[in-house]
């Protein structure tokens, strides 16, 4: 009897499995070959770009949902994974040139820190892996310490705010507050802003998406997972119960800052530039109520959220600029006050039993396996059936 | 020597500016544990008023016209003060125990005030104030029947909705009236001319020390007496002191936390006001004037640790006496004079400029979190976690 149950369960999850693997190809079917044939190229850039948001979301996602973490610096991430690539993409002009505008600050060499982005391979690698040990490094310090909560927002704030600084201070080595173009610059000898290559980035970015998604949906559903989110829930407990946190998190930190630097390089080259404004305060907190109004702790919310929010705001501050920004608090209040698990929360734990209803089917009921075997209970249920 | 001086008192004034914007953060944070990220743009609504006072003042004539910044104070402090009261009764009382919701929620709510002080016109005004009379009036009237609690959520929604479009419908309507929709200040900075005894300064140490700073300073020392009387001396600031250190007991022993929580809160915001009316004094007032401020007060409030007046006035200080040493390069200097090797001297050149010593400070105060993580002087007692 308890095996059937069993079965039952490894069965429905299994049909689980298909039916979402199943939803996937047909998005990725539908976003990578089927629209960039129907919808205007510069529509196609645009939707690029939010896909590229919806990858850092997934990275918020990952760190706030799951861990609890709330980083309010997510944009030195994207940016270093930004810049990582549009120096690549400055440096395919001839030999012995340097990018034009050295010129202006008088630079005649090459800096070191732009030797090593000659090649594509160490671009690629340098994008996911500096983010990465910058999270890493910044996680490190601060988790060892046990701070956490609002103060590791704030010191992710601060830290935001010195590498805006920096950055912007910085014209010798990286053109400061002109930031770099990526439009003109050529790759594999193709300009970059042309719609082939625009279209390439674009399908690259769906891709990035769904496989950023698969590991994050792998990270987790397993025990790591389950770690994540009991740190999130006490992470006392976590502790007494004989794990360390801190490794964990600093890990987790460090391959959510990994992801926005992917992101970042995407968001870029669909763009057509980046300069240090991509790391305004504004901007990595917005990131977050991509995740809060898509639903913080599930997947699928940071990307819907994200899309959602980013349609909505090319459309209001495109017909109402003046209205945009009390629309843009409003949705903050009314998020965190009315709508916590944001929407896909709300939909798996209300608007679908509510739909149901509607339609005139039987609320699904959940329970616990041992409930079910529970043979008490089963007695019970056939008593009643017979009656 | 005298230069040394003058780096410090530099320092000191820079850190008393962060000092007194950082007081009242430090007050709600260590009562509530609120991160209050619209601490900054209710300084900037102080900065406004300051710069209201100012023009009604101008055309009364010099002998009054000088008195206009004694009178700028408190009317800040009420602004700003009333504006938090209604944040916190508003928003924040429903947010308690959930900080990082609460950082979202002031976040929009400082998006809110940006853009509604570029904004704001009569129009608007006016018709903020027919959505507030109808929507709180018609909930004043239904509360009153007896089937209240059960048609509570349904009569809410139906109110919000019927006042928000009368109130919409109203502005369009007016909207083409040129004399109610001329916005009061407009995207543009404004400024605010500081009386002519604070212009100028007085020579001292052989350098120059302008009047507005020795102002500052000591509007922010009275500002200190002020709520260090308010916090161990009155009634209220027993209460205050009693829900901070724990909030369940004091609940239990008849103190109306509540109340406390509302006191507090609006107690910050007036600091914050004249926080922003020093602040008016020392440049142009734009919206986006409390951004300046808000991360370096909350550096403040991190190396000062919670709840401890004495630990924010020294990290304000100290956090001030360096970003000026290393921005302005006297550090820099200093090293030259004693000959420093050639390495050294880079390092500090490196750094001295105002933005790149806030990458040292930051810095300096990662490593300083690294032997303190919780600050100056940590709050002592048998929590484990804060």
């Amino acid at each position: 009897m308890s095996n059937k149950t069993g079965v039952q369960i490894k069965k429905k999850k299994q049909r689980n499995k298909i039916i979402e693997l199943g939803i996937i190809t047909t998005l990725v079917i539908i976003m990578a070959i089927i629209l960039p044939s129907i919808i205007p190229a510069f529509r196609l850039r645009l939707i690029g770009r939010f896909l590229s948001l919806a990858i850092v979301a997934l990275g918020i996602d990952l760190i706030w949902g799951y861990t609890g973490l709330l980083s309010l610096g997510h944009g030195i991430f994207f940016a270093l994974g930004g810049y990582a690539l549009a120096m690549h993409l400055n440096l395919q002009i001839p030999e012995g040139q340097i990018p034009d505008f050295f010129n202006l600050y008088g630079v005649k060499e090459l800096p070191w820190v732009w030797q090593p982005f000659y090649s594509l391979p160490i671009t690629i690698l340098a994008l996911v892996i500096v983010p990465g040990i910058a999270a890493g490094l910044i996680g490190y310090l601060v988790f060892r310490n046990r701070i956490k909560g609002v103060y590791f927002s704030i010191l992710t704030q601060a830290a935001l705010l010195v590498f805006y600084n920096f950055f912007n201070g910085q014209q010798k080595i990286i053109n400061g507050t002109n930031g770099l173009k990526t439009d003109s610059s050529r790759i594999f000898d193709l300009v970059v802003s042309s719609a082939g290559v625009q279209r390439t980035f674009y399908i690259i970015t769906v891709i990035s998406l769904v496989l950023i998604y698969l590991l994050c949906r792998w990270l987790t559903s397993g025990r790591f997972g389950r770690l994540l989110i009991a740190i999130r829930d006490d992470e006392t407990r976590v502790r007494f119960s004989g794990y360390d946190p801190t490794g964990y998190k600093v890990l987790v930190f460090a391959i959510s800052g990994a992801i926005a630097g992917i992101a970042g390089a995407l968001y870029t080259v669909q763009t057509g530039i980046i300069t240090p404004s991509i790391m305004e305060v504004a901007f990595s907190i917005e990131m977050v109520i991509w995740v809060a109004v898509g639903g913080r702790g599930t997947l699928i919310g940071a990307i819907l959220g994200t899309m959602l929010v980013r349609l909505g705001q090319t459309f209001l501050s495109e017909s109402f600029p003046e209205i945009w920004l009390f629309f843009q608090g409003a949705l903050f209040l009314i998020v965190v006050t009315v709508l916590p698990d944001g929407i896909v929360g709300w939909w798996t734990s209300y608007g679908w039993d509510k739909l149901r209803s509607l339609l005139g089917l039987k609320p699904s009921l959940i329970t616990y396996p041992s409930l079910v075997e529970d043979p008490d209970v089963q007695q019970e249920r056939k008593e009643m059936s017979e009656q | 020597m005298s230069t040394l001086i003058e780096g410090l008192f530099n320092g000191f004034s820079i850190g008393s500016v962060l000092l007194i914007a950082a007081l009242g953060l430090a007050i709600v944070f260590g009562l509530m544990g609120v991160i209050n990220l619209a601490h900054g743009e209710l300084m900037m609504l102080g900065a406004y008023a300051t710069f209201v006072v100012q023009n009604i003042f101008k055309p009364l004539g010099e002998p009054w016209f000088s008195l206009y910044i004694i009178v700028a104070i408190p009317i800040a402090f009420i602004v700003s003060a009333i504006v938090g009261l209604i944040l916190e009764r508003g928003a924040i009382r429903f947010l308690y125990g959930r900080p990082l919701e609460t950082l979202l929620a002031t976040w929009g709510i400082s998006l809110i005030l940006r853009q509604f002080v570029r904004s704001v016109n009569w129009l608007l005004f006016i018709s903020i104030g027919v959505f507030s009379l109808l929507f709180f009036g018609g909930m004043e009237l239904i509360k009153r029947r007896s089937d209240w609690e059960r048609i509570k959520n349904k009569v809410t929604a139906l109110l919000l909705v019927l006042s928000g479009g009368i109130a919409i419908a109203f502005y369009s309507i007016l909207s083409n009236n040129l004399a109610l929709t001329k916005a009061w200040f407009s995207t543009r900075n404004v400024d605010v001319t500081a009386p002519a005894w604070l212009r100028g300064g007085t020579d001292a140490f052989g350098f120059q020390i302008p009047y507005v700073r020795l102002f500052i300073i000591v509007l922010t020392i009275l500002c200190l007496i002020g709520v260090y009387w308010f916090l161990q001396r009155s009634t209220w600031g027993l209460k205050i002191r009693a829900v901070t250190q724990n909030r369940t007991m004091s609940s239990c022993l008849g103190i109306p936390t509540a109340k406390v929580d509302a006191l507090t809160f609006a107690l910050g915001s007036g600091l914050a006001g004249i926080a922003g009316c020093a602040v008016s004094l020392l440049g142009s007032v734009g919206p986006n004037t409390g951004q300046n401020y808000i991360i370096d007060t909350f550096m403040v409030v991190v190396v000062g640790g919670v709840g401890n007046l004495l630990g924010t006035i020294l990290a304000a200080m100290g956090i001030g006496v360096l970003n000026y040493l290393i921005g302005s390069g006297t550090l820099a200097l200093m090293f030259t004079n004693i000959k420093a090797p050639q390495a050294v001297l880079d390092f500090f050149f490196f750094f001295a400029t105002s933005s790149m010593a806030k990458v040292m400070v930051f810095a300096l105060i990662i490593t300083f979190l690294q032997i303190k993580p919780a600050g100056l002087f940590p709050q002592k007692g048998r929590t484990a976690e804060l």
